[in-house]
Formats: structure tokens, C-alpha cells, sequence
């Protein structure tokens, strides 16, 4: 396992991750002689994970069973350990297309955070690529070390424990890319130019609030940046669900009331129990919006330097 | 060449040996290089009104009329001066406030001052530019979601993929982008297409250098079938070179007219080495001009050469089908990607089955019904889990001093996308794969019901 590189087999000191089912599941580090407890009874390393081949089904001690999953960015990003608010794959998706992140890029963050980001970073860039990521807070960017090496990503990433506004990215000319997480990304700006290729690259930035992307434009456009400029992006989730509605009695007899078609006017329950399973009420299939979903993330501000 | 774009047109000539963002001026035929930031001629004293509580709309402030500015133009005076001239003949613009002043002259700027610059392509320039100009081609998918897609099927260098889609190539574009180093790619990618041969026209305007086609590989759709039913035989196979030939033939003209229209449509227009491939296929075929007129006698000659060389190429096509047949019955691809015009029900049912367990899929899909279904059927067949419908919005902001505000919603026409992870498919208990849809189902339709209850 590595998050660069699928295996297929589960190996002694692999990150696997446990899918217990309908959203719910955790990351494990996979060890001779270790046990993990799910709701569904004990998992055993050395006989239930080792050896076999993810996306196997294992099952636990009480019978009940869970799906072992080879890690991801994007799996690890929805299980992993929060030290700071972390971004989410929606974000991280649109910010690798729009800094134009491929294989070989050399991309400069701050702050590391979580990681959530730089997995994902990581995962693009290699294997001839690299990370150079900045995180003032000592014991985070401690903590963001040790996970990169448990992850076989190390040699994709350089994690430096300094302030950008202050100190820049300890890099210059070398990079395609900026990307700033920072409470006052306007005070990078001008380190992100420095750290980026002479002949240019892009830089995004994403923060909460509007005055923060205010500050940050004029600092762009101040420091050269063209083509400025800000979006949001948000994820809507459907759960899939069969409707039944009731057919109103307005007094009609049973034989108008089957007469009239009310499947016409829905194409969509083709092959779906549209049948009248139950006397007046009419079945189909709908993509329900969750009842609260994320209405704000941040806004991201991109830029090109040329 | 000459080339047309957004009612100009110009030649590319002067343009080589600049390096990409640089923008360039046009004048009558050729292609200027200004300075890369001109400098504003803010010097004159600046005066603005408060508010419009004054201005009439007369239709007279401009004193220049149209046939003045058709002269200006005629005289092939500099847009900048004629926006001055405007700016000078305008009676209200004076008393327009300062947010009004600047408005006002960006609007004629875009008009007059006619401005180009020249990018490299990527993912990010083309698909914003398909979904712009053409999104029918491709199927309406948002960049956005495309994004979505790159990142959900964990595209990355080393990768062995299978790609379907009819989106011109361009999703196919975007996943060798994320899968290619700088000289070739990484992993290999299975393209399963549906007719006579694979559409990529867009991807040939990513300008990829050539060993990244190396990886490349295609399958026609119409063999999946036989394939998984192990009746698959190299020997039907190529049994339509004629049509596979014309339609290639016919690909490579689209191929050739999408690269002009982008040339001639996209003010962020198209790379060098695209400009070079057309060039020596003009030359190939006044080479082919040439031999025609020197040679009539020997024309029989070539015919027979010609024949040769249709076997030739009718073999190599066969024994490349074997090679990808032979990749794909490896039933081991580390992801698929799906972005079609057709159901994806049965191409997710069928193509599932090369797909390692424990990898992602996407679909995309322009509607979301066909999805619902899809969901439904892979419920029921098993073998994956985590399935996700979802959907991007995007909004893009304006950000000036005193006046951000979003600038446009863009929602509904990104379309929609399934997304999941494989797992092993236990063959022995085919009930239980229905046990575990009704146990996940079950919280969340307690959950509506109690929705309901607050309705």
C-alpha cells in the first residue's frame, strides 16, 4: 500500500481504511498481533487482514461483517484525524484542476494543517513532483511528518515549521504552482511570487470571508497577478430514495381513479416499482437533497503569474 | 494561416517564440506584440459625479456619431485613442460617478482595443472552453465536474483506467493530463468507444507530446459483450477495416476542423505544437499533389503499394485489439470513468467487471434519472459500495473595492455524477448483497419518515 501507488494485498504496516457501512468508517494501521473493535465484534490483524486482498469482505467476530479499503486521498480526507478545519474533496478537487496540477508539478502550501490537502496534492504531483508545505505551528507540522512517512510519501514532500507571511516558503523560483490556506493570505503574496517559476505559474488562495478575498485581490493585482479570479464551489448530495404519494380521494369511483395515468407524467420510474403497491398512491424514484448540506466552505481566488 | 476569432482574424506567425500569457494586439493582418501592461492614462485630472440624479437619457451625450467612428476605425487609428476620443466626446461622462467612469470605459475598451493572449492548454483552459462554446459536444459537463471526476476516480500517474466516453475526447484529455509525466505517461488507459473509432478531438488540442499515445489503447464498445462471455475472437474483429478506415479518416477531418475552430473561436487560443502538426499535414498532402501529377503511369504501382499498406495497417489494428483485449481480461483496472450520451445503466453493469476491487468509479451524467436508476441496479447487482449522487454548484464573484458580489450562479446545467468504490463481489450468497442495501437504506428512510412527520 501507499497512497501513491495501489496494492493488492493488505500488508503489516499498511493505513487501511474500514468501511462499516453507509458512511461510517475509520482508518486502521494495520499490525502483527493488534485487534480493532467495530459495533460488528473484533477485527484480528494477523489473521482477518493480513494477506488478503482489499476490498475484501471480513468478517468480525459477532458475525456481522466489514469491507477493508485500499486508502485514498479522498477517503483519508473523510477519515482522517482533524487538527485544524480541514478542506473537503469538492474544494480539493477544483483547486487541482485550476492550478493545473499534473505529474512533475512542484506546488508550494501553507498551512499544512490536517494534510487534508496535501494527500491529495501529493497524489498528483508524484512520482516526479513535490510538495514543499509550510505549517507555523511546530507540533502540527511534527505530526504532518510522521504521517507522510507512515504513508510512503515522504520523498514527495518537504515540510517546513515557519511563519510564510514572515519567512516565505524557504523556496524560490522552483515552483508551478501556490496554494495559501492562511488567516491573511495577503501577506504571502508577495513570497508566493517569489517561490513561483520565473516563467510563471498559478496561485489560489481560499479563505472564509470576503474581506480576506478583497485584501488578497488588490495584493494579486499589486504584485503583477493577472487573471484574477474568485469562485465558490459546493457539493449537493442526493439520497436516492422510493416516494409513495397518496392519490387524493375527490370523490371519484375506483374505475376513473385506475383509468388515469399519473406514470405518463413521470418518465423517470421506468423499471422502478411504479405499481399501485397499495390502493391510491402512486411510486417513484427521487434524488432527495439532504435536509441540511455545507452552504459555505470558502471562497477560492486564482491567479495567474506569466 | 489565417485564422478567425471573435470577428477578427489574424495570422500566428509573429506569435511563435513568445512565451505563453503573452498578449498580443491585432492589426490589419498580422499580429503585434504590446507591452504586456499598458500603462493607464490616468493622469488627467480625475472629475466624477456623485450620483444620477442629473443625467438624462437624450441619447445625445455622444457627440461622434457612427459614421465618425467607422472613419476613426477605417483610418486604422489605435483602439486606445478611439476609446479617448469616446471618452472626450461624451458629455455625461463627467458627471457619471467614478465606479460609472470605469465601467464605461472597460465596456469600449472590450470593444475597441482589441487584445489577444495566447496560453498553453490544460484542462482548466479547455474545459472551461468547450463548456463555454460547445458543451453539447460535451454532453453539458461542467468543468467543475469534471474536476469532481478527476479527483473521485483517484486519477494519478500509474494507473491502469478505462475510459467511456463521448465527451470528444476531452474527459480523456483531462485524465492523460493528470496521468502523464513530461515526456510520456504514466499507467495506461483503455478507451472503450462506441462506432467505428474513438473521437479525440479534443484531445489532441492538450498538444500531448507523442510517447504519451503509447499507453493509449482502445476497445471498440460492440465487443464488450463478447469479451466477458469469453466468445471474443480476434477473427470478427477487424472484419469492417473498410468502415473502420473511413471513420477514421472522417475522425481525423474532425479532428482537423475542431483544431481550426478553436483556433478560430477561442480568444485563448491553441498551442504551438498543434500549429505544427497542421503544417506537416499541409505539406503531406502537396506532397501526395505532386506525386499524383509526376507519376500517372505508375499509378497502378502505388494502388497494389496502397492495398499493401491497408493490410498492413489492418494487421497492426488486430494485433493491438488482441493487446487491449488481453489488458482488459486482466479484470484488474484501478478505475473507471464514464461520461457518455448513452444510459449509463448497462455500460456501468458491463465495464464494472474489469475493475480491481477496491477502486473508484465515476459516471457522469447530464440528467439525474438515469442515475437514480443506476443506483438502483448496482444495489442490486452488488460488488460496490459508498455510492454518492451528487452535484457541483459554481459561483463566480466579482471583487473590486466597495463592489463584490457574485457574478453568476451556474447551476443545474453541470450535471450530475455517480461515484463509488468496488469491493469483492461474493458469488455464493446473491441475497446478501440486497440485505446490505436494505440495512443502509433503512436508517435514512426512518430518517425521511421523520422528515415528513416535520413537513
Amino acid at each position: 500500500m501507499s497512497f501513491v501507488e495501489y496494492g493488492d494485498t493488505i500488508k503489516d504496516g499498511d493505513t487501511a481504511i474500514v468501511f462499516l457501512g453507509h458512511e461510517s468508517m475509520f482508518p486502521v494501521k494495520v499490525q502483527h498481533g493488534t485487534v480493532t473493535q467495530t459495533k460488528y465484534g473484533v477485527i484480528r490483524h494477523s489473521t482477518d487482514l493480513i494477506g488478503k486482498k482489499y476490498g475484501s469482505k471480513v468478517t468480525c467476530s459477532k458475525g456481522g461483517w466489514v469491507f477493508i479499503l485500499h486508502p485514498t486521498p479522498e477517503l483519508w480526507t473523510m477519515n482522517l484525524p482533524h487538527r485544524t478545519q480541514i478542506l473537503y474533496s469538492t474544494d480539493i478537487s477544483i483547486i487541482t484542476m485550476m492550478l493545473e496540477l499534473k505529474p512533475g508539478s512542484i506546488v508550494c502550501e501553507s498551512g499544512t494543517g490536517s494534510g487534508s490537502l496535501s494527500h491529495a496534492l501529493i497524489r498528483t504531483v508524484a512520482p516526479t513532483g513535490h510538495l514543499y508545505t509550510v505549517e507555523f505551528h511546530q507540533q502540527r507540522a511534527e505530526k504532518a511528518r510522521e504521517e507522510f512517512r507512515e504513508h510512503g510519501v515522504e520523498h514527495l514532500v518537504t515540510v517546513t515549521n515557519q511563519d510564510v507571511c514572515k519567512n516565505g516558503f524557504g523556496v524560490s523560483n522552483i515552483a508551478d504552482a501556490v496554494f495559501l490556506d492562511i488567516p491573511s493570505p495577503w501577506e504571502a503574496i508577495g513570497h508566493a511570487k517569489s517561490a513561483l517559476k520565473a516563467e510563471g505559474g498559478r496561485i489560489c488562495s481560499f479563505s472564509p470571508c470576503i474581506e480576506q478575498v478583497q485584501r488578497t485581490c488588490l495584493a494579486m493585482e499589486e504584485y503583477g497577478f493577472t487573471e484574477i479570479n474568485t469562485l465558490e464551489i459546493l457539493l449537493r448530495v442526493y439520497n436516492v430514495r422510493t416516494i409513495s404519494l397518496q392519490i387524493p380521494d375527490l370523490g371519484k369511483t375506483a374505475e376513473e381513479n385506475s383509468s388515469t395515468d399519473f406514470d405518463s407524467s413521470n418518465p423517470s420510474n421506468q423499471g422502478s416499482p411504479c405499481a399501485n403497491l397499495q390502493q391510491g398512491t402512486v411510486q417513484f424514484k427521487s434524488g432527495v437533497p439532504l435536509r441540511e448540506v455545507v452552504g459555505h466552505t470558502g471562497y477560492l481566488t486564482f491567479a495567474t503569474k506569466s | 494561416r489565417k485564422i478567425i476569432f471573435e470577428k477578427q482574424w489574424f495570422y500566428l506567425d509573429n506569435a511563435i517564440g513568445h512565451i505563453y500569457g503573452t498578449t498580443f494586439e491585432v492589426t490589419s493582418g498580422g499580429n503585434l506584440q504590446p507591452k504586456q501592461e499598458v500603462e493607464e492614462a490616468t493622469t488627467e485630472t480625475k472629475e466624477a459625479g456623485t450620483d444620477n440624479r442629473n443625467i438624462v437619457d437624450d441619447g445625445k451625450s455622444q457627440k461622434l456619431t457612427h459614421d465618425d467612428i467607422k472613419a476613426l476605425k477605417d483610418k486604422g487609428i489605435k483602439g486606445q485613442e478611439i476609446v479617448q476620443q469616446l471618452i472626450e466626446n461624451s458629455t455625461t461622462f463627467r458627471d457619471k460617478t467614478e465606479f460609472a467612469q470605469d465601467k464605461y470605459i472597460k465596456k469600449k475598451k472590450k470593444k475597441y482595443e482589441a487584445v489577444i493572449t495566447i496560453v498553453k492548454p490544460s484542462t482548466r483552459i479547455l474545459s472551461t472552453m468547450y463548456y463555454a462554446r460547445e458543451p453539447g459536444k460535451i454532453n453539458h459537463l461542467r468543468y467543475d465536474t469534471l474536476a469532481q471526476m478527476l479527483t473521485l476516480g483517484n486519477i494519478r500517474a500509474g494507473n491502469k483506467m478505462i475510459v467511456m466516453e463521448t465527451c470528444a475526447g476531452l474527459v480523456l484529455g483531462a485524465v492523460m493530463e493528470r496521468m502523464g509525466g513530461k515526456y510520456h505517461g504514466y499507467g495506461s488507459i483503455i478507451q472503450m468507444y462506441p462506432g467505428g473509432g474513438p473521437v479525440r478531438a479534443a484531445t489532441s488540442c492538450f498538444g500531448f507530446p507523442k510517447p504519451f499515445y503509447d499507453n493509449l489503447h482502445e476497445f471498440p464498445l460492440s465487443k464488450v459483450d463478447s469479451l466477458l462471455s469469453g466468445t471474443f475472437s480476434t477473427e470478427t474483429l477487424p472484419s469492417e477495416p473498410e468502415d473502420n478506415v473511413l471513420v477514421e479518416e472522417e475522425s481525423n477531418g474532425l479532428t482537423d476542423e475542431k483544431q481550426t475552430s478553436l483556433q478560430e473561436t477561442e480568444e485563448e487560443s491553441t498551442t504551438e505544437a498543434a500549429m505544427e502538426i497542421n503544417q506537416t499535414e499541409e505539406q503531406e498532402t502537396m506532397d501526395i499533389n505532386a506525386e499524383d501529377v509526376d507519376f500517372k503511369e505508375t499509378k497502378e504501382k502505388e494502388n497494389k503499394e496502397n492495398v499493401r499498406e491497408k493490410q498492413r495497417k489492418q494487421w497492426e489494428r488486430r494485433r493491438k485489439l488482441i493487446e487491449t483485449a488481453a489488458l482488459l481480461r486482466e479484470k484488474n483496472a484501478d478505475g473507471l470513468i464514464v461520461a457518455s450520451k448513452f444510459h449509463p445503466t448497462p455500460l456501468l453493469l458491463s465495464l464494472l467487471e474489469f475493475v480491481a476491487p477496491s477502486r473508484p468509479f465515476v459516471v457522469y451524467c447530464q440528467y439525474k434519472e438515469p442515475l437514480l436508476e443506476c443506483y438502483t441496479k448496482l444495489r442490486e447487482r452488488g460488488g460496490v459500495i459508498n455510492l454518492k449522487l451528487s452535484e457541483t454548484w459554481l459561483r463566480n464573484y466579482q471583487v473590486l473595492p466597495d463592489r463584490s458580489h457574485p457574478k453568476l450562479t451556474m447551476s443545474g446545467g453541470g450535471g450530475y455524477l455517480l461515484s463509488g468504490i468496488t469491493v469483492v463481489l461474493d458469488k455464493g450468497k446473491p441475497d446478501s448483497s440486497n440485505s446490505e442495501a436494505l440495512k443502509m437504506e433503512e436508517p435514512s428512510s426512518k430518517r425521511c419518515k421523520v422528515q415528513d412527520l416535520h413537513c
